[in-house]
């Protein structure tokens, strides 16, 4: 006898139950359809608690992992198969409510096979060949009591095969889920709530260029429901997006007006509240096939599809991640209604939770339900609901370009209950940030390096310094990476020197390099806004007009007041040199160094650098007078005498290196700031621009200060293949740092770089002059003993540091000027300033 | 590192008895190897009248460091760049104590045979130590050595820098000491008191330090005025300092990244944060207030909000009506200070359950924090910039939302009472901000209608007619009536809850 092949659909996203008795060849079955990893079966679950399969004592710990690990498997979006007897009621409820809970379709598949197959199943099974008949029997009986009452315990599918060749015959063909449309990558015009506004919608369709409900260039119009009611004209809009739904031009989710609607039309009772009387009355101009095709239509619609390989989420009411692509009436509910907090408001409208503030999902979420005045993106969502029926506009976004269309209302079609002032959620008070976004150990994903990690003790460190000193981070922008010095110069001398920076880049293949004047002072990043409007549209902060903060994110000065100055310096050079208009851009971020050094780091020079040289100060004159005493005795100290000399000498040397870097200032009298770069304007990230590009802007904002704030920066152009060049270089550095000059930052003139193998170049290496050092190592460094010991420096960790901390600056730039949300940009922020802490050499 | 000891005398009574005296011959410079540098012992002047011995101790810096640990990653990254460019080349530190007490040490014992009366007898001393770093100033120096037995005791101090004269006077004096007394004690003296002086984080002491300490210390220490300063300076190094040292060096590493001083960022553990003067400290006071509001609203999960080093939380833990105290801090210092307090790893297992520290930040939403009865914020808001607290007010208000929030703050009105802190001058060096009492109210009564919550004021300290109480606390009670499992709770739905979702309506569901 011979069954014909039958197949057995199961959703790809589901918890399939198999039922049977001990015997009926469950393992055999799921080892057949499924993959081993998808299967978890009681049994290997006991004999992980138990060390034995068959130990029944421990069956309670053992249905405790296996409900664990299908918890797992299920939150994490796989297929999960679940292979044990399941054939009692209650074992079978734990599992449909673990299916609910992870908001997927529980299925059974059940193998209802004559009790002498299981009989002999057992009988050759080494393990179970001493298993009592009456085992089997009540297996049997239990299932067959249960067989009936299967869909209404909850399985949404069930299969039952009820004999051998049943289930060899059997093929289980996986579905795929109706909201996963993530084949479909559209472009889409994803258009927002509609509520009858008939005229509306085909002045937006004919904006976004479609022709009698179809583009030409082939384009899917996505509806986020909310089509109906309330406006003049709800069976036009009907007929036009059924219409384009039907010829594939168009793809569209109910919204919670479209679900009433829908109940009425099957004939339950519902009240005809908020303008549903209006379609109803506009429904009984249409004959009864239209009525039918409405509610076919609503009937078939999908709560939610994701689409866009997963990059899109489309719903009425918005929905969190947890929920996408998730089948359940509570998926359902949210993404209709929304999360309500069972709270009203003093209209009596339902308060909303929040759910976009919590949004961190990778899926852009675009959903209407909610009139706002504006759109905005708060978190990677966003809302299409400009209130178009209560005289707002209709609005829709062009999908994968971000670009929003909008139509203004022809009138006030229908009055609000409450005013349309109702603010965009998020944005305000510092709101979205999370401690989840930064806390404990994370990675950070870059477009330029992949994958960052940063240590638990470091996000603890940098959460302190974060909480308790920095500026609010909604100004927060950006964060400087370290730098990596030059390689060891062998040079006598020298410890550091420019012809191993300018070698290095000749390997890395980078040609022509520009060296930088290294100016010594304090790191200061500068965010200008054109007036505090700006800074409080764009940002969000109300008040400044910008920040000044230093490498950790601290106010750089203690005072709004000098902050504003500069701020307001800054502005009028920007203005002047016409920065606004060439860059179209209402702020701008600078790198820079602030002078004098003093400015900032006034304690750390006296209590450390002055320290050291008013110690030598005080104790040489004594020392070297004794031993010429000593030595004029005749007792033998000249060796002694010559190097306490030459210690002294070090000593005043270091005391003159610090000296250069400091000098007073009054207000901001005195104070210098020399900008570098350009980093990042609106829609923009600068960094990628070349140096010599960046050099002429930055000396045009200099050429246009009025006050002797700016300063600028000298720089060489260096062609690391050509001897002269590299000669020309030297000499200009050598010139400079024996005059005082810090040093020189040799880059990129091209910024951002990769080498032959496609690795990142660092984007600076700064050589330091020979007396700068003396404050780094010491003011005896230069003893040909000390800096034969120090040349044995490992710069492999600074250089990776350097690389790592770019890359997440880089990765700020990019998720600032592609308006990403808050906790996105925060997240690069952070993790600099965590990776800032890590442990590395600090004299590199 | 240098010092010199000079002695005078006359033909039967030699100058250059010193060199007996010291074991050190007077013609000749000797070397000699300590444990981190060279030590140099030679005569700028020796003749009957006037002798005068100079040690000089050659450190090489780098050395110092690297003879720490820290393998790899380029040298010692588990030192502070300020161990690489320090004065301890030149400043008389412990260095110069432990060379003193190596090259000078049967000296120190006032062993001399071949001038045994000499050694047991005082002779006219003259010290000079040109670069003495000493915290506590020129004072200190005059308190430690005058009870010794000195007739002069100069200290003048060492300006920073001649040519920045507003950086004043740096922690270095250039020490004289003059009068008669044994060498032995003298230079025992010399060895218990530089490092007292110096007062150093850098250098690690051996354990058997106290032994060193009372053997030094013999005969004159006991007797001391100072005694106990000198003790717990010479001992507090051994184990706190440098145990602090080694636990906050990834705040060390960003404080460098800023050119800062590590305590200018890492300052959330301290204690002298009231001026008090009253039999009852403010604390104690404060702490009494927060139990009783907290006992009034019932509460019994109770969050301590910037719970510092975990007095409050010790306070709670008394009492087994609060069944989960959570302390939260953003500092990690301060965390591990509270969990040494609390014992919490000898804790009892029921005991431990109730209470549960961790770091955490209120400029950010946590949702650990949510679902408590009760949050007290025992003077923290000062401590935040104030265009941060509305961060803090969402944190607290608006996404933990427990039923009560106790915030206690300086009243700024009262610190004129607090006769030693000057006019204008804030409670604690890390207040951002203090409040008056209209300011504070204000502040509460905006956040608390912008979050549902009423709100109610308690003085705490005595209240003072005319400017208010010390302390001023708020007591938060939410208003708006949330649902069971708080509203925010969205794992708390259920299906198909209301007529707005019915199973039918499921499509999805439909899939058979």
């Amino acid at each position: 006898m011979s069954t014909a092949p039958r197949t057995l659909p199961v959703t790809d996203l589901s918890l399939v139950v198999l039922v049977g008795a001990t015997g009926s060849g469950k393992s055999t079955f799921a080892r057949r359809h499924f993959k081993p990893t998808e299967v978890v079966s009681s049994d290997f679950c006991r004999g992980l608690v138990a060390d034995d399969e068959n130990d029944q004592s421990a069956s309670r710990d053992a249905f405790d992992v296996l409900h664990y690990i299908a918890g797992k498997r299920l939150e994490a979006g796989r297929l999960t198969v679940v292979d044990a007897t399941n054939v009692q009621p209650e074992s079978r409820k734990q599992l449909v409510q673990l299916a609910r809970k992870y908001d997927v379709l529980p299925i059974a598949i059940v193998l209802d096979l004559p009790e002498e197959v299981c009989a002999e199943r057992n009988a050759v099974r080494p393990d179970r060949a001493g298993m009592p008949r009456h085992v089997i029997q009540r297996h049997r009986r239990e299932l067959r009591r249960s067989l009936r009452s299967l869909e209404r315990e909850g399985f949404r599918k069930v299969h039952v095969l009820r004999s051998v060749e049943e289930v060899d015959a059997a093929e289980v063909v996986l579905e795929r889920r109706y909201n996963d449309l993530t084949h479909l990558t559209g472009p889409f015009d994803i258009i927002g709530d509609i509520h009858g506004c008939r005229s509306e919608l085909e002045t937006l369709l004919g904006k976004l260029g479609y022709v009698d409900g179809s583009h030409p260039e082939g384009r899917t119009a996505v509806f986020v429901g909310d089509l109906v009611d309330r406006g003049p004209d709800s069976p036009g809009v009907l007929r036009r997006v059924m219409g384009m739904v039907a010829s594939g031009d168009a793809l569209c989710v109910p919204g919670n007006h479209e679900n009433k609607l829908g109940r009425y039309l099957k004939g339950r009772n519902v009240q005809h509240t908020h303008g549903l009387a209006e379609t109803v009355e506009q429904l009984e101009k249409e004959d009864d096939s239209f009525k039918e095709q409405v509610r076919d239509f609503i009937d078939g619609l999908v709560s939610h599809y994701v689409l866009d390989g997963g990059n899109l989420v489309v719903c009425h009411a918005g929905l969190p991640e947890k929920y996408h692509g998730r089948t359940s009436g509570r998926v359902r509910s949210h993404a209709l209604y929304g999360d309500t907090t069972g709270e009203t408001d003093e209209f009596g409208l339902p308060v909303r939770y929040p759910w976009a503030e919590d949004y961190r999902g990778r899926a852009a979420v675009v959903y209407g339900h909610t009139p706002v005045p504006n759109t905005s993106w708060i978190n990677n969502t966003i809302c299409l609901d400009t209130g178009a029926v209560f005289g707002g506009k209709m609005t829709a976004l062009r999908w994968p370009e971000r670009e929003l269309v909008d139509v203004p209302a022809e009138k006030v079609w229908y009055e609000p209950a409450k005013p349309l002032t109702t603010e965009a959620p998020g944005g305000h008070d510092g709101r979205p940030l999370d401690l989840a976004d930064v806390h404990g150990r994370r990675v950070v994903e870059t477009r330029q390096m992949g994958r960052v990690a940063v240590r638990e003790e470091n996000a603890a460190a940098a959460l302190e310094v974060m909480s308790r000193f920095a500026v609010d981070p909604r100004l927060l922008t950006y964060l400087p990476p370290t730098m990596s010095p030059t390689g060891t110069s062998h040079v006598e001398g020298y410890l550091e020197h420019p012809a191993e920076a300018f070698a290095t880049y000749r390997a890395d293949g980078v040609g022509r390099v520009v060296c930088e004047e290294k100016h010594m002072g304090s790191r200061a990043v500068a965010l200008v806004c054109r007036d505090a409007d700006v800074a409080r549209e764009r940002f969000g902060a109300d008040g400044p007009t910008g920040v000044v903060h230093t490498r950790t994110g601290r106010p750089f000065f203690d005072d709004g007041t000098t902050t504003e100055l500069i701020l307001g310096r800054l502005r009028t050079a920007v203005t002047e040199a016409g920065l606004w208009e060439e860059l179209r851009t209402d702020w701008l971020l600078l790198d820079a160094e602030l002078m004098p050094w003093s400015l900032k780091a006034s304690g750390l020079l006296r209590h450390q650098y002055a320290a050291v040289g008013a110690a030598a100060r005080a104790v040489f004159p004594g020392a070297v007078a004794a031993l010429e005493g000593a030595a004029a005795r005749g007792v033998d100290v000249q060796g002694l005498l010559a190097t306490q000399r030459e210690r002294a000498r070090d000593a005043a040397a270091f005391t003159d290196a610090y000296r250069r870097y400091c000098w007073p200032t009054e207000g901001l009298e005195g104070v210098r700031l020399a900008p570098f770069q350009l980093l990042a304007v609106e829609g923009r990230s600068l960094a990628g621009v070349p140096h010599d590009e960046q050099l002429a802007w930055l000396d045009r904002l200099v050429e246009h200060d009025p006050t002797a704030l700016l300063q600028t920066t000298r720089r060489l152009i260096v062609n690391t293949g050509d001897p002269e060049s590299v000669r020309a270089g030297i000499d200009w550095w050598l010139e400079m740092t024996s005059r005082g000059g810090e040093g020189m930052v040799v880059k990129p003139v091209q910024a951002l770089v990769r080498d032959g193998k496609n690795r990142l170049v660092q984007p600076g290496i700064k050589v330091r002059g020979r007396e700068y050092l003396r404050i780094i190592y010491g003011p005896e460094y230069t003893r040909p003993e000390q800096l034969e010991k120090l040349r044995n420096r490992f710069l492999g960790h600074k250089r990776s540091l350097a690389l790592r901390e770019y890359a997440l600056g880089l990765e700020a730039l990019d998720r600032l000027a592609e308006g990403e949300p808050l906790w996105r940009i925060h997240e690069a922020v952070f993790a600099v300033l965590a990776l800032e802490s890590e442990p590395v050499d600090p004299r590199l | 590192m240098f010092l010199t000891i000079s002695t005078t005398g006359n033909q039967e009574r030699p100058a250059t008895d010193l060199g007996f005296l010291l074991h050190k011959h007077p013609d000749k410079a000797q070397t000699f190897s300590t444990s981190h540098g060279t030590a140099h012992v030679l005569y700028p002047e020796a003749s009957v009248e006037r002798c005068t011995a100079a040690l000089l101790l050659e450190v090489d810096p780098v050395a110092l460091v690297r003879r720490g640990k820290g393998k790899g990653r380029g040298g010692s990254p588990d030192s502070a760049l300020a161990q690489y460019v320090n004065d301890r080349p030149y400043a008389a530190s412990s260095l110069l104590a432990v060379a003193l007490s190596t090259v000078f040490k049967t000296a120190l014992q006032g062993v001399c045979s071949a001038r045994p009366e000499r050694a047991a007898a005082p002779l006219p001393l003259r010290v000079e130590v040109p670069a003495l770093p000493a915290r506590g100033g020129a004072e200190l120096v005059a308190k430690l050595f005058a009870p010794l037995g000195w007739t002069t005791v100069s200290a003048q101090p060492v300006p920073l820098d001649e040519q920045f004269p507003q950086w004043g006077d740096s922690r270095y004096v250039q020490l004289v000491l003059e009068g008669e007394l044994r060498l032995a004690d003298a230079l025992r003296q010399l060895y218990v008191l530089l490092p007292v002086l110096d007062d150093s984080k850098h250098y690690w002491v051996a354990p058997d330090e106290v032994d060193k300490l009372l053997r030094a210390g013999e005969g004159w220490l006991a007797e001391h005025p100072e005694q106990k300063l000198i003790t717990s300076r010479y001992l507090a190094r051994r184990w706190s300092l440098t145990r602090q040292a080694m636990e906050r060096l990834e705040l060390v590493r960003l404080a460098e990244a800023d050119d800062l001083e590590v305590e200018e960022i890492d300052n959330a553990v301290d204690e002298t944060t009231d001026t008090d003067e009253r039999p009852v400290p403010l604390a104690v006071q404060r702490r009494d207030a927060i139990l009783r509001a907290l006992d009034a609203a019932g509460a019994s999960r109770v969050l301590d909000l910037g719970c510092g080093q975990g007095q409050l939380v010790q306070a709670l833990l008394k009492n087994v009506k609060f069944t989960e105290i959570v302390g939260v801090d953003v500092s990690m210092r301060a965390l591990t200070i509270a969990s040494r307090r609390l014992k919490i790893d000898r804790l009892g297992e029921r005991q431990a359950e109730r209470v549960k520290l961790m770091q955490g930040s209120l400029t950010y939403t946590d949702k650990r924090l949510t679902g408590y009865d009760a949050a007290v914020l025992s003077e923290v808001v000062e401590h935040l910039d104030l265009p941060r607290l509305p961060a803090l007010e969402y944190a607290v208000f608006g996404s933990a939302r427990p039923r009560t929030v106790l915030v206690t703050t300086p009243n700024v009105e009262y610190n004129v009472r607090w006769e030693s802190l000057p006019a204008g001058h804030v409670r604690h060096g890390d207040h951002r901000f203090e409040w008056t009492r209209a300011e504070f109210r204000a502040w509460a009564e905006r956040v608390a209608a912008r979050h549902g919550y009423g709100v109610e004021f308690v003085p705490v300290g005595p209240d003072d007619p005319e400017v208010g109480p010390p302390t001023q606390m708020a007591v938060f009670t939410r208003t708006t009536q949330d649902k069971p499992g708080d509203g925010r709770d969205k794992q708390g739905r259920r299906d198909g809850r209301s007529e707005q979702t019915t199973p039918q309506d499921e499509k999805e569901a439909k899939a058979a």
